[in-house]
């Protein structure tokens, strides 16, 4: 460590202005951070501080997203031997995911980073970390079979119109991981949605064997076949066809409670959103006049990106309501809403992302009146002792 | 016992080294000052020269906007130096004392005896009125103000605080005289903002011209300012007054004695001071004498004040005026491999991100290491854990920021000051600077109302 430390000082002053490498002072001062927290002290204001900074908060939720991506990786394989009809060993369909799935992970990675490098570079910033959490995200919410060029676009396109055009982590308005998703799912829905899809290898000619079909269970809802659904304990447990990180249930309970006990996700926001798709649920079954209105309120908690989607994307601090009574209505709203558009619009089999990111556009407005209100209660105050 | 508020936001940093509850001998210290920069939007004019021969209560500067105001000095002899800093700026009016301690003498009177305006001008003489502050903004109080409110904390929920009740032991008689002096000023009765178990229930009960309110909870609840917004908060246009208890003192001190007698028990705390404890000494002295032997090796930090809000003074430096606490801690100059990454187990974090959960009651030995970079502000819902106020903290800090004055005074920058929010800036994971924005910010307000 000792020589690390000094060979990193040793080589900063050709990264500090006027150097050689002044370009890329951020770039190296993203590794330093990264290997080292740095040994700034307090100069003014409290003179003890947390030991919780940025990277450490980020750091949790690629921690509590862990159970889903292991399991994620596992059913890439297990999806692909299924269709295929063959029955290798647990480490042959772990690898195979894996080997799937690494590649998606290093080009959200490698493209996302290079673009926040150059941006604090250009701003005089720090590297932020919020691209940590994004980067780990995108790869769990696209399609297995995603051409990488197609994913290296759409990343480029979430971070750059989606984050850094309003300034970089803390300031944007859409959830960039979504807004990657969203690109995707617009620009290339041949290879977003359908049968084909979901499954490695289905798309490059594998055949899949007799009574296999390789559709997603919204998919198959959507289109009337509710009897074809999968088993609730299979929806929960994940062993479904779907996105990377998004099919099992549990995996994202687990990483579900981890972020509440540490504090670094919004409780407030994960339990009405539940709450909120489960009425939805409700009243679809209340007026149920097919079968897919007809399907239990719960079992669409289980079904598609919903879990993933409320417990990971919805409590994304930056672009979730920030006001706590608007972190419940903003919830309730989302969960409302991705069951609504899932089950009454024909179009999009899927309503997790579009209703996301609607409430990230209304969250600021959710926000406003719970301000509004507080000064309201402020004003109100002032009356009553002017009496 | 009337009903206790009890505060349920906050947060307790528990540090080694608290003060032990006894008095200690330390050697007479060599010089004082009197800071300037102790004083919010204080502009002083120097009424000494160097070299001028003074006693213990004849001015050293005033206010040049409010010239009656005037700044006092704690003990005779010769005004030393004047230290000032950029732009001539004075930062120190350092007093060297001759020892014999010759005072200026003042009327010594019953305050509940004299009209309003003869006690306003005896604090004012004798400089015991900057000791009188105001809520909003947190500087000297305005003697043709008359207050909503007096109000005085009787305990301090900060890390290392002092413990009033027994520094305020045997002293009933003169924060008495205090306290009415205060209600004459205010026109009504002293508010006291009490502990059940940390406030000592005779001292208390014995007092009169008090209205006391129970305050119970994690600090910030021993704040002046949280205790005001939960009995009678601050709006608009509202002055209320804040004393602290040992200055209460100094005031009864100077109607029964008829001197400036600047006395103080201070506790020295912190994790570096060798023998934590309290000593006797005045308002300005050097601390030199009381952590010159007394401290551990190393780098160190020393805090005229708590680790919160305390403003950081050389080993030589110099008490502040309205500080009865003076902390060491490490500094915390070193970069830590991965430290973002490891389990933390003796980590200090409000988060349960660290495995430092694990033992809630373990006392930190912390230093002043930033532990991280400057970020935007990410985190929402994460300050008013820490803060038991009605205010939306992020959305203040925000306006504060952009300066925009009427969501400002929206959100109720008249009920905060530094201390109040200092939790949410240990706390944060962006490592804003959140004290200074809300001076700042409080600067423009003050300007723009003129």
């Amino acid at each position: 460590m000792k020589a690390l430390r000094n060979f990193l000082d040793k080589i900063k002053p050709s990264f500090e202005k006027g150097g050689r490498f002044e370009m890329f002072h951020s770039t190296f001062e993203a590794f330093e951070t990264l290997m080292f927290v740095p040994d700034k002290v307090t100069t003014q204001g409290s003179h003890i501080r947390d030991a919780m900074d940025m990277k450490r908060a980020m750091i949790i939720v690629v921690f509590a997203l862990v159970p889903a991506t292991l399991f994620g990786i596992w059913n890439i394989g297990y999806q692909h031997f299924l269709a295929a009809g063959e029955e290798p060993g647990f480490w042959s369909t772990f690898l195979f995911g894996l080997w799937k799935y690494l590649p998606l992970l290093v080009v959200s990675y490698v493209v996302g980073l290079g673009i926040e490098f150059m941006f604090a570079q250009l701003r005089g910033h720090e590297v932020n970390e919020g691209f940590l959490v994004t980067g780990f995200l995108i790869p769990l919410i696209v399609p297995v079979d995603i051409p990488l060029w197609m994913l290296a676009l759409a990343v480029a396109f979430a971070v750059i119109i989606g984050k850094e055009v309003f300034g970089g982590t803390g300031m944007n308005i859409l959830n960039p991981a979504l807004t990657a998703r969203a690109f995707l799912f617009f620009s290339y829905p041949a290879w977003m949605s359908g049968d084909q899809v979901w499954v490695a290898g289905l798309k490059h000619g594998l055949q899949a064997v007799d009574g296999f079909s390789g559709a997603t269970p919204l998919a198959e809802a959507a289109a009337g076949k509710i009897e074809h659904l999968p088993s609730a304990m299979q929806m929960f447990l994940g062993t479904i066809p779907g996105s990377v990180g998004e099919t099992s249930t549990l995996a994202i309970l687990l990483g579900a409670l981890f972020l509440i006990y540490t504090g670094i996700g919004s409780w407030k926001i994960m339990v009405s959103a539940f709450a909120g798709g489960l009425v939805m649920g409700l009243i679809l079954n209340l007026f149920a006049v097919n079968p897919y209105m007809e399907v239990p309120a719960w079992e669409h908690l289980l079904l598609g990106g919903f879990a993933f989607g409320m417990v990971f994307m919805a409590t994304d601090p930056v672009t979730a309501a920030q006001t706590e009574t608007g972190k419940w209505i903003y919830g309730f709203l989302a969960g409302l809403l991705a069951i609504l558009i899932r089950v009454l619009n024909p179009a999009y089999p899927e309503g997790v992302m579009l209703a996301i990111l609607l409430m990230n556009v209304f969250a600021p407005l959710i926000d406003h009146y719970v301000i509004e209100a507080n000064i309201k209660r402020r004003l109100k105050r002032a009356k009553v002792t002017a009496q | 016992m009337d009903k206790v508020i009890k505060l349920k936001r906050g947060l307790d940093i528990r540090l080694q080294g608290e003060a032990e509850k006894k008095v200690g001998r330390a050697s007479e210290p060599g010089s004082f000052a009197l800071k300037p920069p102790d004083f919010h939007t204080l502009v002083p004019k120097l009424t000494v020269h160097e070299g001028d021969e003074i006693k213990a209560g004849s001015p050293l500067f005033f206010d040049k906007y409010r010239p009656e105001i005037l700044f006092t000095s704690p003990v005779s002899g010769q005004v030393k130096t004047i230290f000032r800093g950029e732009r001539r700026r004075i930062l120190e009016v350092i007093v060297i004392p001759d020892g014999k301690q010759d005072h200026l003498t003042f009327r010594k009177s019953d305050p509940l005896s004299m009209k309003r305006e003869e006690i306003v001008e005896e604090l004012l003489k004798s400089g015991v009125w900057p000791f009188i502050r105001q809520r909003p903004f947190d500087h000297v109080a305005d003697p043709e103000d008359t207050p909503k409110a007096v109000f005085i904390s009787l305990f301090d929920t900060s890390p290392l605080a002092p413990d009033y009740a027994f520094i305020l032991k045997g002293e009933e008689k003169v924060f008495q005289t205090g306290v009415n002096a205060l209600s004459m000023l205010s026109g009504g009765k002293v508010h006291l903002g009490v502990h059940p178990e940390r406030s000592d229930s005779a001292f208390v009960s014995a007092l009169q011209n008090v209205e006391i309110h129970y305050f119970k909870g994690p600090h910030p609840a021993g704040n002046v300012g949280v205790q005001i917004h939960h009995t009678d908060p601050i709006n608009k246009g509202d002055v209320v007054w804040v004393v602290n208890p040992q200055d209460v003192l100094i005031i009864g001190r100077l109607f029964e004695e008829g001197i400036y007698d600047p006395q103080r028990i201070v506790a020295v705390a912190g994790s570096e001071v060798k023998e934590p404890q309290y000593y006797r000494t005045r308002v300005g002295a050097s601390i030199a004498p009381l952590v010159e032997e007394n401290v551990k090796e190393g780098d160190l930090r020393f805090i005229s004040g708590n680790v919160l809000t305390g403003t950081k003074i050389a080993k030589t430096g110099y008490l502040g005026f309205y500080d009865s606490l003076v902390t060491v801690i490490p500094e915390g100059h070193y970069s830590e491999f991965f430290g973002w990454l490891m389990p933390g187990f003796g980590k200090f974090s409000f988060s349960r991100s660290f495995f430092s959960w694990l033992t809630p009651k373990k006392k930190y030995r912390l230093d002043t290491n930033l532990h991280g970079g400057h970020r935007a502000l990410v985190f929402s819902g994460l300050y008013e854990r820490v803060l038991p106020m009605d205010i939306l903290v992020m959305q203040l800090l925000k306006a504060t920021i952009i300066g925009d004055i009427d969501q400002m005074e929206n959100l109720g920058i008249y009920e905060v000051v530094e201390e109040d929010i200092a939790l949410c800036e240990v706390i944060d994971p962006s490592k804003t600077e959140m004290q200074s924005i809300l001076r700042n910010g409080i600067n423009v307000l003050i300007k723009e109302l003129g």
